[in-house]
């Protein structure tokens, strides 16, 4: 359905994970070897029980969630996940069964023969048998997300002293409540295919987030402001205070590196500022979208309705449908934004929180074209669907959320192309007449099929003339997506270019989650429906 | 079954016998450990055809052991001996290393739990064909209707158990289903949605279910645009719920004494004892309702008693943890297991009959929280959207976004009607809502979405 992300909360823990000591986290997990082994004897017994195909995902998940409130530590969870998932076809149809704790092949073998047995009992009630795109072995390979510092290897004090110096900053600086957290998640992943590819792969992922809160006790009233930073594929190095990784403006943004002191010290600021901001007056607006917004929107409006199992109907009962049908993309002329707007698929951009070698079916990941010059170009497919649209390959955006979920199509990093003509925030700015300049994500809504959608954010400043005019609060815009993205006038160049992104995407039934980033520079949109959002109670 | 099956579901002796194991090895000041496991099975389907299905046994066993207050969780999945001695040792070390919690308040002594019922053998029993029948039966109403059908039925039969060092003990086994359907139109010009959910299988009736996501899907089709803007209402179970829930999310008295919440007054007050909405709205949780029973017992082992939330408009409590239960030198009331609001004895016909011109709603997606000082939502209306005139519903309409407040909704009550249970679509969480009619709900613009 959509994201997991507003406010700061516990997200549910993957089946079987228990907790454990940081030490244990450092570990290694099963060499190699021994996983080879153990996917090889699933394979095999899959095969001599009849499957036509088969792949073996054995995963070690590992997470670390720091939670901190004030002066208080709230809670420090440390979770290993580790088990062995089997996907076959047998009789033309899917089957899949997953172990907890499998450590011997008698354990994988089990597995893959009840996944068999589960695809022919199933095979009964199918119209049409699977068509899987082909897909060359890569013999042995591994990949490793090019991390600097390992944050499972960085000491929890260092961790709990930042988020305690962060919290401190908050209350100094004009915030009554202050609560932050550091997610920090490992996954060691093995997968093991009929098709001949054994694939290790390492890979990391780091949140850093906060919100204050200011109350004015004369009104009663709160305002809260969340972090600025982005949820990365990358190590404890994302924490670097890195003059390079910062830009300046009416408040500072972070790229690669995030300086959550600094971003905390406005924030609390802005808190209290935004009780004497001017409530916006509803009307149309030209939006200056900052890409610490508008990831959420081409996420909402762009990468959910590009997936092609929503398009087909198999996510009808909970996240639904696409407006962005096939005869549309058929068409070859479908207008989905103006001739500015350009985005792509992308898993394999580094330090994006969708980057991998391979995906979970064994394929290595690609980069390609969803939008260009404005027109429907392509969808996100995985081997199943590849020949759907007339591919003969699948694009590599398969994805489970722990070895014991079913592998199906996720996002992959969607994002919007920088503008090829060079062009700054500040000169965006000083052509727009009457404008909403935003920064941050607030709350978001879209229909189910993606076509209507509300989104808020943290900051709203707005333009009068080309000058930035004070702090606007109650701000959210509506609008289509296809009239939405063929507003889209301007694009600043490379130099402003940042990601943003989800950890905790969810879709399916039953719900998994997954992690994906969105990048874009600043953008402009004419003319956009903005509301109130302040109510009388 | 084979032995391991059977070692995921414990009885009550079974579980006590495991716990007392477990205490056994502590050398903490006080520990406390909480246990549980559980069996789900899932059928997943679309286009007219089983997608994909599961299985899925889950046991966990929690230790948390207390020096002063220093305190250390740690969790496992085997229950060994080796294993059990280890994760008592393991949450020891934990707790020996942690910082003081100056929030920890040790652990309650034994408790008197209220007598419930929300364990079925009809779900106990399950087997993976009567699952696949339920479907089939769906199945076969969508695809001779020519319609399709995309649903979900997921089965649970579990327990949850918890011991500690002070001599509390408790046990809960519990069954349900949830099932839910959308059903669309080939040209996909019409959406119908149901769900249900139960703790004895023998209620669900996925026949019944199917027809109801049928006639609405069927119904829907060639929905005409209406002005948005502000409409009498009547929201259907389905939808009322998933605005409603916002308030119980609410409804937390430190977040309210803080100053933070909807629930907060000027001055560290909170709204304790304000009338907030119509004075015919009451909101209480019962674990031993039948339609909806729940847990008698909360996660620290703290007794579910029947608590009004919300009496004749009135905010009658606010869950407080022990803690701040203490400060403040109030009750701790734990959050409730379960929710139901009281309702009329008017059936949803009678409610349209009585509409001169207004929109049934039968469904709401994508609700988030705009303005939490006001509990500002918004969302979409789905699945089924109907314009009424002169007690008749005339003729299906496109779906809405609206800005709205359940708090201002809720006093612009005009009926309510029988109580129904319910499955939220946004959180899962059962409850029961009766329908009910308001005035002035705003819509703020419209969508093209089917």
């Amino acid at each position: 359905m959509g994201l997991g992300t507003a406010g700061i909360i516990l997200p549910n823990l993957p089946a079987f994970s228990r907790t454990v000591s940081p030490e244990q986290l450092l570990e290694p997990g099963l060499d190699v070897a021994v996983k080879k082994r153990l996917a090889d004897a699933a394979l095999n017994a899959a095969k001599s029980k009849g499957a036509t195909y088969t792949d073996v995902r054995i995963g070690r998940y590992l997470n670390q969630f720091v939670i901190t409130r004030e002066d208080k530590v709230q809670n420090i969870v440390n979770t290993e996940s580790y088990g062995v998932g089997v996907r076959v076809i047998a009789d033309g149809c899917w089957g899949f069964a997953a172990v907890v704790d499998a450590k011997n092949e008698a354990d994988t073998a089990k597995a893959a023969e009840t996944a068999v047995a589960i695809a022919k009992a199933n095979a009964k009630l199918m119209k049409e048998p699977v068509q899987l795109a082909s897909q060359k072995g890569y013999g042995e390979v591994s990949w490793k997300a090019p991390i600097q510092r390992n944050a499972f290897e960085v000491p929890i004090k260092e961790k709990v002293d930042l988020l305690l110096g962060v919290n401190d900053a908050a209350l100094k600086n004009g915030a009554n409540y202050v609560n932050s957290v550091l997610f920090m998640v490992n996954e060691q992943k093995y997968f093991a295919s009929t098709d001949g590819t054994y694939a290790d792969q390492d890979i990391h992922r780091i949140w850093p987030i906060f919100t204050v809160t200011a109350i004015d006790p004369k009104t009663g009233k709160f305002e809260t402001r969340n972090a600025l930073s982005a949820p990365m594929g990358m190590g404890y190095e994302y924490l670097q205070r890195n003059p390079v990784d910062k830009v300046t403006g009416i408040t500072t943004r972070y790229n690669k590196g995030y300086d959550m002191l600094e971003d905390v010290t406005a924030a609390a600021k802005q808190a209290r500022a935004k009780h004497a901001a001017k409530s916006v007056e509803a009307g149309k607006y030209d939006l200056v979208l900052d890409p610490s917004h508008l990831w959420l929107t081409i996420h909402e409006s762009v990468g959910h309705p590009l997936e092609l199992d929503r398009v087909l109907g198999y996510e009808a009962n909970f996240a639904g449908t696409s407006f962005a049908t096939l005869d549309k993309w058929k068409s070859k002329d479908f207008n989905y934004g103006s001739k500015q707007v350009n985005l792509i698929a992308d898993k394999t951009q580094v330090g994006s929180l969708g980057a991998v070698g391979y995906d979970d079916e064994g394929v290595q990941t690609q980069k390609w074209d969803l939008v260009r010059d404005g027109t429907l170009v392509n969808y996100q497919a995985i081997r199943d669907q590849a020949h759907i649209i007339d591919e003969d390959h699948s694009q590599g955006c398969c994805y489970a959320d722990s070895w014991s979920s079913v592998q199906f199509q996720r996002m992959a990093n969607v994002s919007l192309e920088a503008g090829k003509t060079p062009l700054s925030v500040a000169n965006m700015i000083k052509d727009v007449k009457k404008g909403i300049y935003i920064i941050g994500d607030g709350s978001f809504s879209i229909d189910q099929q993606r076509y209507n959608f509300q989104f808020g954010g943290q900051l709203f400043y707005e333009i009068k003339d080309g000058q930035i005019a004070g702090m606007l609060k109650d701000v959210a815009y509506q609008s289509n997506t296809q009239e939405f993205w063929n507003s889209c006038v301007q694009v600043c160049d490379a130099s402003d270019y940042r990601l943003g992104g989800s950890f905790f995407d969810g879709k399916g039934q039953p719900p998994q989650s997954s992690a994906v980033s969105h990048g874009s520079s600043t953008t402009r949109f004419n003319g956009v429906n903005v509301i109130n959002t302040a109510r009388k109670i | 079954m084979t032995k391991k099956d059977m070692a995921i579901l414990l009885t009550e002796a079974e579980a006590k016998a495991l716990l007392t194991k477990v205490l056994s090895y502590s050398k903490a000041d006080s520990c406390e450990v909480n246990l549980s496991g559980a069996r789900r099975g899932n059928i997943r389907y679309a286009r007219n055809e089983v997608s994909t299905s599961g299985a899925l046994d889950n046991q966990l066993l929690g230790v948390q052991s207390a020096y002063g207050k220093k305190v250390g969780t740690a969790t496992i999945t085997e229950f060994d001996d080796a294993s059990l001695e280890k994760v008592v040792r393991r949450s020891e070390e934990l707790a020996r290393l942690a910082p003081e919690n100056s929030e920890y308040m040790g652990i309650l002594g034994p408790q008197q739990y209220l007598k419930v019922n929300g364990f079925f053998d009809s779900i106990a029993n399950l087997t993976p064909d009567a699952r696949a029948d339920a479907v089939a039966k769906s199945l076969k109403l969508t695809r001779e209707a020519k319609l399709i059908g995309a649903g979900f039925m997921d089965d649970r039969n579990g327990y949850e158990a918890m011991m500690n060092s002070k001599g509390l003990f408790a046990y809960y086994p519990s069954t349900n289903v949830n099932f839910s359907l959308t059903v669309r139109t080939e040209d996909g010009k019409g959406s119908g949605y149901v769900a249900r959910g139960y703790n004895d299988f023998t209620k669900l009736d996925p026949a019944v279910a199917t027809r109801i996501a049928l006639l609405k899907a069927q119904g829907s089709a060639e929905a005409r645009a209406i002005e948005p803007g502000k409409y009498t209402v009547i929201l259907e179970p389905t939808a009322a719920a998933v605005l409603l829930e916002n308030i119980f999310f609410n409804m937390d008295a430190r977040s309210a004494d803080e100053g933070r919440s909807y629930f907060s007054k000027t001055g560290g007050k909170s709204r304790l004892g304000d009338k907030i909405v119509d004075e015919r709205v009451t909101i209480y949780s019962d674990p031993t309702n039948a339609e909806l029973p729940a847990s008698p017992w909360s996660g620290d082992g703290r007794a579910q008693e029947k608590t009004m939330w919300i009496e004749k408009g009135v905010v009658k409590n606010l869950a407080y943890s022990r803690f701040w239960a203490q400060k403040q030198g109030k009750k701790a009331v734990p959050n409730p297991n379960n929710v139901i609001m009281a309702g009329g004895t008017q059936s949803l016909e009678d409610m349209i009959k009585s509409t001169q011109r207004g929109i049934l709603v039968t469904k709401l997606w994508y609700i988030r929280e705009v303005d939490p000082q006001t509990i500002l939502l918004t969302g979409l209306t789905r699945d089924g959207t109907f314009f009424i005139e002169n007690g008749k519903i005339k003729y299906p309409v496109k779906n809405f976004r609206f800005n709205e407040s359940p708090v201002i909704m809720l006093n612009n009550l005009e009926s309510l009607g029988k109580p129904e249970r319910v499955v939220s679509t946004e959180s899962d969480q059962n409850y029961l809502i009766p329908p009910m009619k308001i005035r002035e709900f705003t819509f703020t613009s419209l969508s093209d979405a089917v």
